[in-house]
């Protein structure tokens, strides 16, 4: 039954990495930009909600509302007077960038907050549970999360396929000159997206602040589960970001399954392997339409 | 008639390359105006220059009296100017319907909707919501000009229509013409084929390796004329004759 | 792509003025260097030189791999980790003599990138950088749980793994090492660039589809500077153990300390030169000799600086001094020169 169990947690958990994927993988769509401060911006989001409800006095949930904003407006800025100039054939500009953004956030934070576990307290939520068929027992939280991701997904494939800007992503994404003969501005078109990219990304973050304890140097590794839920779902399709996270959430919780049982390897080791399995084997990932190029 | 756009002394270039040699150019309102030249002559770079997607490096672009070269390329689309450029260069991600949708993204003003680029060019009825990937080339031409129609233009420029078309296509494509040309739109078009061109066109400039080699009317300009000016060879291009051109 | 030879009257040349004075400025600079311990006396110079030198040999490989391969890979700690735990494991447990182990050190780095490939080429770009660090994430996890090599402890090398030495001979031994890994990575760097693989190279960088056409085989040639990077990573790996002796996983497979360091250092000193790196690792000691303490000062301002720079300024110093005035320290750039009357004028 604790397999059934590890199951069920890992699809939960899938919630939280899909969510966190998506800003990846909306850039990458769009712009062909890999974020590589983007798990560091997820751990700043949850430092920035750590300090909104300490000095606001509200509960974290509530702290998106200023955390989210702040994280969009200061991606659209980045985007528009930094990152912008990164973008064209050479992908070794972006890498840098971000990179160094990331070594830069990481260490920032290190100096402001020091290096302590931080978490963020939401109250009876984290507690209270579900119960499901036989001793399966979901907490309201995970649940939460994952249908705040899939609300995300949707809400951005929507936007993509009906509204006007979504078009304007789509077409910019595909010819950036030609769109601009349609009387679409790239420039504050990337700067839309990285902008949605950050505050869906802070959302992660403050989720996973609510979920777990963190500290400053936790971004790389929740850069690395992001990247993988987009590699194992495939690179260009939203829905496959839902499905990499959810498969990468199973492998993770079922590795840590094996570890109690077995004392060998362990969740996210398990998770890389699943990884490198699909990038041996179906290296556009399940649902992956475009190559990584 | 009024002129529309009034180019002066305009140089550019790709990089270290120059394509235009100060070269001047006016098209009045309503009227259609063909570019023609052999390959390189700077014809496309011209179109580029004028929509934004090539920098001037001198002169002047006057658009309806405003300085053009002050205005993002982006925005031009709301000035009144639309391209369709050469080799259609539709958008793979978007279906039909939305190609014509996103050339609507600068919202100007004005009667263009689909159902009237449908019934400018029937073929694409069935089509709408096909990907654009799989369509023929002259179902693609049809999109890139619908879209081009989609944003209200005063002035419309079209960059080699016929390019890797079969004739009966092209044929087709430039029946088509007169719908949007008669509406009053003004057009600018770049060709290589000179029939073509003559046939459909108010005033034809011919240009040579980024320099006008010679300007005037289908009625009044000989083929002799056209083939020097066009090839560059050192005939003496006689003015006005009455020599009868093929039509 | 059989007839290189250029037309007549002309020929290809690498060296100007500054490239012989810069060449003989190094030799120079590296005589002086190896003869330091022996009038370094209190070793005020040396302790900090080791640092610099294994610093400025990762550099050159890093260099080497992103500004000429084009295989941007923010992994490399990985094969400063299996040097470090290759070395551990041979001194301590098989008993090599732990300076020879270097060389088997990276012997298994090279081994081990090979397998590596098959899964990271796969990737491109921004992914390749990323599924290069998940690989490095991988070997330090397994480091840290197998039993054998107890990553999650620290190990040290003891006073027999470290075979006997004096301490005065085993920090001159060490300091030797590094320098042969720094000065070594800096000529296999003028090397490669000088031979065909070098053209090969840059055409690759500036645009893979075309080299291609041309018949450059760009998945052999990356793998082949993928492999000798990794094993000379893997050495240097082997010698900072050498120089700190002990060691945990964290540490061994630092992304912090044996990559970001390394990629700022590259950055601010100019990617994709051969004198790049050395100015950088330059401005890496002074930053590093103010901010000795405040290591989190360090990393925010060589971080920073390098993001700015990748933007502003993508050459780095040396690109700056370029602009300055177009110097070539190495004999590496290739110049078609007339030899009609005699005189070069290239």
């Amino acid at each position: 039954m604790s397999w059934v169990n590890a199951i069920v947690q890992g699809v939960l958990l899938g919630g939280l990495f899909a969510l966190f994927a998506t800003g990846l993988s909306l850039a990458f769509g769009v712009m062909r930009f890999v974020n590589l401060a983007h798990g560091d911006l997820a751990i700043l989001g949850a430092f920035l909600a750590v300090s909104t409800t300490a000095t606001l006095d509200i509960n974290p949930f509530l702290s998106l509302f200023v955390v989210v904003p702040v994280m969009a407006a200061a991606g659209y800025c980045l985007q528009r007077f930094a990152f912008n100039r990164t973008i064209g054939e050479d992908p070794l500009p972006s890498i840098l960038v971000t990179f160094g953004l990331g070594v830069v956030i990481q260490n920032a934070l290190l100096e402001r907050y020091t290096a302590d576990s931080q978490g963020l307290d939401a109250g009876e939520i984290e507690t209270r549970s579900l119960q499901l068929a036989g001793d399966i027992a979901v907490g309201w939280f995970p649940v939460i999360v994952l249908a705040v991701a899939v609300v995300v997904l949707i809400g951005l494939q929507l936007l993509l396929s009906r509204t006007r800007i979504g078009r304007a992503f789509r077409a910019t994404s595909d010819d950036p000159a030609t769109a601009r003969l349609m009387g679409i501005n790239d420039r504050n078109i990337y700067a839309v997206v990285m902008a949605i990219a950050f505050g869906t990304v802070a959302v992660a973050g403050v989720f996973l602040g609510i979920r777990q304890t963190f500290g400053p140097n936790d971004g790389p590794a929740q850069l690395i589960f992001g990247f993988e839920a987009v590699v194992i779902g495939g690179l260009g399709s939203l829905w496959g970001t839902l499905l990499g996270g959810v498969i990468l959430g199973v492998a993770q919780t079922v590795g840590n399954q094996i570890d109690v049982e077995y004392d060998f390897l362990s969740g996210p080791l398990f998770g890389h392997l699943i990884f490198l399995a699909v990038l041996a084997f179906r290296p556009t990932g399940l649902l992956g339409a475009r190559s990584s190029k | 008639m009024t002129a529309l756009l009034e180019i002066e002394n305009l140089s550019s270039g790709y990089g270290d390359f120059q394509a235009l040699f100060d070269v001047d150019v006016t098209v009045d309102e309503g009227e259609t105006l063909a570019i023609i030249g052999a390959n390189g002559a700077g014809k496309t770079t011209l179109l580029r220059t004028i929509s934004g997607l090539v920098p001037a490096w001198s002169g002047t672009i006057r658009f309806d009296g405003r300085d053009l070269l002050r205005v993002a390329a982006h925005k031009r689309v709301g000035e009144g100017i639309a391209m369709v450029p050469e080799g259609r260069l539709l958008f793979p991600s978007l279906n039909v319907r939305e190609n014509l949708l996103v050339g609507a993204y600068g919202r100007r003003p004005g009667t263009w909707t689909i159902e009237r680029v449908v019934e400018t060019f029937p073929l694409l009825e069935p089509l709408l919501d096909r990907p654009s990937s799989v369509l023929s080339g002259g179902e693609r031409q049809a999109v890139a000009i619908g879209r081009a129609l989609m944003a209200n233009p005063r002035l419309i420029l079209l960059d080699e229509l016929s390019l890797g078309l079969a004739p009966i296509v092209v044929k087709q494509v430039y029946a088509a013409l007169p719908a949007v040309t008669g509406a009053g739109t003004t057009a600018l078009v770049v060709e290589q084929d000179i029939g073509l061109a003559m046939e459909v066109a108010d005033r034809v400039t011919c240009f040579l390796e980024g320099r006008v080699s010679l300007q005037g009317t289908p009625e009044t300009l000989g083929r002799h004329q056209i083939t020097a000016a066009y090839f560059g060879l050192e005939q003496e291009a006689t003015e006005s004759t009455q020599e009868s051109v093929n039509r | 792509m059989s007839d290189d030879t250029p037309p007549n009257g002309y020929r290809i040349s690498r060296t100007t003025p500054e490239s012989t004075a810069g060449l003989i400025g190094f030799g120079l600079l590296v005589l002086v260097l190896i003869t330091l311990p022996l009038w370094d006396s209190d070793g005020s110079l040396q302790t900090p030189l080791v640092v610099i030198l294994y610093y400025l040999a990762l550099a050159q490989m890093w260099n080497l791999l992103a500004g000429f391969a084009g295989l941007i890979s923010v992994g490399q700690q990985m094969f400063v980790g299996i040097g470090i735990y290759s070395l551990l494991q041979l001194a301590e447990v098989v008993g090599v003599d732990p300076f020879l182990s270097v060389l088997f050190a990276g012997v298994v780095a090279a081994a081990v990138s090979v397998p590596v490939a098959l899964f990271a080429f796969r990737l491109e770009g921004g992914y390749f950088a990323i599924g290069s660090w998940v690989v490095a994430e991988v070997f330090r996890l397994l480091t840290t749980e197998s039993s054998d090599l107890r990553g999650g402890d620290v190990r040290s090398l003891t006073r027999e793994s470290l075979g006997g030495y004096s301490l005065e001979t085993r920090t001159n031994l060490n300091y030797w090492l590094s320098l042969g890994l720094a000065v070594g990575s800096t000529l296999i760097v003028v090397f490669v660039l000088r031979s065909r693989m070098g053209l090969a190279l840059r055409a690759l960088r500036d645009n893979p589809a075309g080299a291609r056409a041309l018949g450059v085989e760009v998945t052999k040639t990356r793998l082949k500077i993928w492999i000798l990077t990794a094993f000379w990573t893997g050495a240097t790996g082997a010698v900072i153990l050498l120089n700190t002796t002990s060691t945990t996983a964290n540490s061994g497979f630092s992304v912090l300390r044996w990559t970001a360091l390394v990629i700022f250092i590259v950055v601010i000193g100019g990617v994709g030169s051969t004198t790049g790196p050395i100015l950088g690792v330059l401005v890496f000691w002074l930053i590093d000799k103010q901010l000795a303490d405040a290591e989190n000062w360090r990393f925010i301002i060589l971080g920073a600086v390098a993001a700015v720079m990748a933007i502003t300024a993508p050459k780095g110093l040396y690109g700056l001094l370029q602009r300055w005035r177009p110097l070539q320290f190495f004999p590496v750039r290739r110049r078609l020169v007339a030899t009609t009357d005699g005189r070069s004028t290239g």
